[in-house]
């Protein structure tokens, strides 16, 4: 996806290339999704329990947390943004709403929505850190990954919140058809939702406006700092989602829950072809981005890799992707 | 305008961390029958573990006849600086410390080198300076006794995994390395699947997963702490091998106790912080009396499981 300044170059380009790569482009770019493509073929080979039916829902359960956070990221980071603090708030929204249903003694639905709204409290504040206290965006998450952080252990004093309903703990558990997870769906629905904004919105357009110039956006009448706001609101409150739908799987509240997550899910957009400058990035691409570290990861326990080398081996998967992308791009110039 | 708002600011963070700096000095006995006096500076005593630990240390000042004056730095680094400082102004024989932070505590063990006082670190180590002993519970110890109790329940035979805590921590490292022993000693065990879950539930419950998936005839579990173990509960639960799999994990946390009551949990291995707190008293007397001590010191650890965690219950 580029931004839609670029459109008309992007169009004459398309006559030159051949087919399949257009093929592709319809996936964000090629290089990720090639990328993924050749990781499965290779665990296959290498683990028979890989290429399971089984083994796909497991896959695809481990990363909904990782996913619905990087939909958020995906959005911040088209800005030219980042948010560094969705690790604390899945850790705080969890905490907040644990702590509702079981200090408070509140519904396990106000429960959740306190959950949901401490996250994007959070998102929001960080936006206006950003927009009216004018600080980089770096900076103002970094904060705010120590303040929702240092939060959570306040308000659980440290230690696990335990004991939901049963209900509450079958929403990631139950399977639509016997294969598909709720947790799978709900990622699923995010992420067609998020691409439609994306692409049909006249907000959603704006953010590769905003990400590849803010100047010229601001200038050609596009209200800069409110969508940015929108944005990192939006992006609180899928943390805060992830975070209640880990409390849904792990059936309790974990002060430290989501820590250095942050890291995976930028991991993930980047990989999924998004530039840190700003103004390009696709939810598609974002999707491969993450099933690509949940694939490796999985992959690495299930041939027992030891764990200093899954360690290096992430990392050089990460460059790769990355250096792959740009050096595809370049080449095209 | 910026500046001074700044200051302001400043100003008053700063004034209102001085407040709450109260000194959390107790239980200045009068003078024992010998002329010995130990300084013992705990992390927190908001934390049942360490308040334990403290009882244990003053029965055996009691019974050594020696004074003892404990201070609660109430898990802050800055308090505890103070309070090892008052200790070396009172010229105190031995410094015993359980330090909140190992990193942060290093000018303080340092002051008291300079000092002459030679210091006993508890639980926690120190990452500078120099220790006359350091006591801690036997990881190692741990995680045999973790093993041995793993492979006896599922019949001395098949398929076991492990799994690993933050890579490099020496939690890790230890409890990995009485496994390892357990699993030597052991014929007709199995190690498939040793993986890395940073101590984490819900890493634990992922890679769980994951290691299940893999290998379909598995018959038990060690987790390095409890956490991880409550991370494999959760996936047996999904898979439906709740009843069959042998789940083992490390720390005797409140949620673990409560899942061996419940029969979801197997086992897990508890720190005894009375005979810890007892045991740095001990090395503290006999390095004031001029004896030689180990520099690292064990302190027994205790497994438990549905037989005796009604003990451990609250």
């Amino acid at each position: 996806m580029s931004a839609t300044t670029q459109d008309q170059e992007t169009q004459a380009r398309e006559a030159e290339r051949p087919s399949w790569n257009r093929f592709f482009e319809r996936f964000g770019s090629s290089g990720p999704l090639v990328g993924l493509l050749v990781l499965v073929v290779v665990l296959s080979f290498l683990s028979p329990a890989f290429l399971t039916v089984n083994n796909m829902v497991n896959v695809f359960q481990q990363i909904s947390v990782l996913a619905i956070l990087a939909l958020g990221m995906t959005a911040v980071i088209i800005t030219a943004g980042i948010d560094l603090s969705v690790g604390s708030i899945v850790g705080l929204s969890g905490v907040v709403a644990g702590w509702t249903f079981v200090e408070a003694g509140l519904p396990m639905p106000v429960a959740f929505l306190a959950g949901l709204a401490v996250g994007a409290l959070a998102g929001f504040i960080s936006g206006l850190m950003i927009t009216v206290g004018k600080l980089p965006p770096f900076i103002a998450t970094l904060a705010m990954l120590s303040m929702a952080r240092g939060l959570a252990l306040v308000i659980s004093d440290g230690q696990p919140i335990s004991g939901y309903p049963d209900w509450f703990r079958n929403i990631t558990r139950y399977q639509l058809f016997g294969v598909l997870p709720l947790s799978v769906l709900l990622v699923v629905v995010l992420f067609l939702l998020g691409a439609a904004y994306l692409r049909y919105r006249p907000s959603g357009r704006a953010l590769y406006a905003i990400g590849g110039n803010e100047e010229v956006a601001r200038l050609s009448g596009l209200k800069v700092q409110r969508e940015k706001l929108k944005v990192y609101t939006a992006a609180g409150a899928l943390a805060g989602l992830g975070g209640l739908i880990l409390l849904s799987r792990l059936d309790s509240a974990q002060p430290t829950a989501g820590a250095g997550l942050e890291l995976d899910v930028i991991a993930a957009v980047v990989i999924g072809g998004a530039s840190l400058a700003g103004g390009r990035g696709s939810v598609s691409g974002t999707l491969v981005g993450a099933l690509i570290i949940g694939f490796l990861r999985n992959g690495l326990n299930l041939l027992d890799v030891s764990a200093f080398w899954q360690q290096v081996i992430i990392g050089a998967v990460i460059a790769i992707a990355v250096m792959t992308d740009t050096l595809r791009r370049r080449s095209k110039h | 305008m910026r500046r001074p708002l700044i200051a302001v600011v400043a100003t008053l963070t700063l004034a209102v961390a001085a407040c709450g700096n109260d000194d959390g000095n107790g239980n200045d006995g009068d003078a024992a029958a010998g002329d010995v006096t130990i300084g013992l500076s705990i992390s927190t005593l908001e934390n049942p573990f360490f308040v334990t630990l403290r009882d244990g240390a003053e029965a055996v000042a009691e019974d050594a006849g020696i004074e003892l004056r404990v201070s609660d730095a109430r898990d802050d680094a800055q308090s505890q600086a103070n309070h090892v400082q008052d200790f070396i102004t009172r010229s105190v024989d031995v410094l015993v410390v359980n330090p909140v932070d190992t990193a942060a505590i290093v000018p303080s063990i340092e002051a008291a080198n300079d000092a002459g006082i030679p210091v006993v670190t508890v639980d926690r180590g120190s990452d500078g300076g120099e220790i006359a002993a350091h006591v801690a519970s036997d990881n190692v110890l741990g995680g045999r006794l973790a093993g041995e109790f793993l492979f006896e329940q599922i019949g001395d035979s098949g398929e076991v995994a492990q799994l690993e805590g933050i890579a490099g921590t020496s939690a890790a490292r230890d409890r990995g390395a009485g496994f390892q022993e357990a699993l030597d000693a052991a014929s007709g065990i199995d190690l498939v699947g040793s993986q890395a879950a940073n101590f984490s539930r819900d890493e634990g419950l992922t890679v769980a997963e994951n290691v299940l998936q893999a290998n379909s005839g598995l018959a038990g579990v060690f987790a390095q702490n409890d956490e991880m173990a409550l991370g494999a509960v959760e996936a047996a639960r999904s898979a439906g091998l709740l009843d069959d799999l042998v789940i083992v994990g490390f720390d005797a946390t409140d949620d673990a106790l409560a899942a061996i009551d419940s029969g979801e949990m197997d086992a897990t291995v508890a720190q005894l912080p009375s005979d810890m707190g007892g045991a740095a008293i001990e090395a503290a007397i006999a390095i004031a009396n001029g004896d030689d001590v180990d520099a690292e010191q064990s302190v027994e650890v205790q497994l438990v499981t549905a037989d005796n965690v009604g003990d451990f219950l609250e």
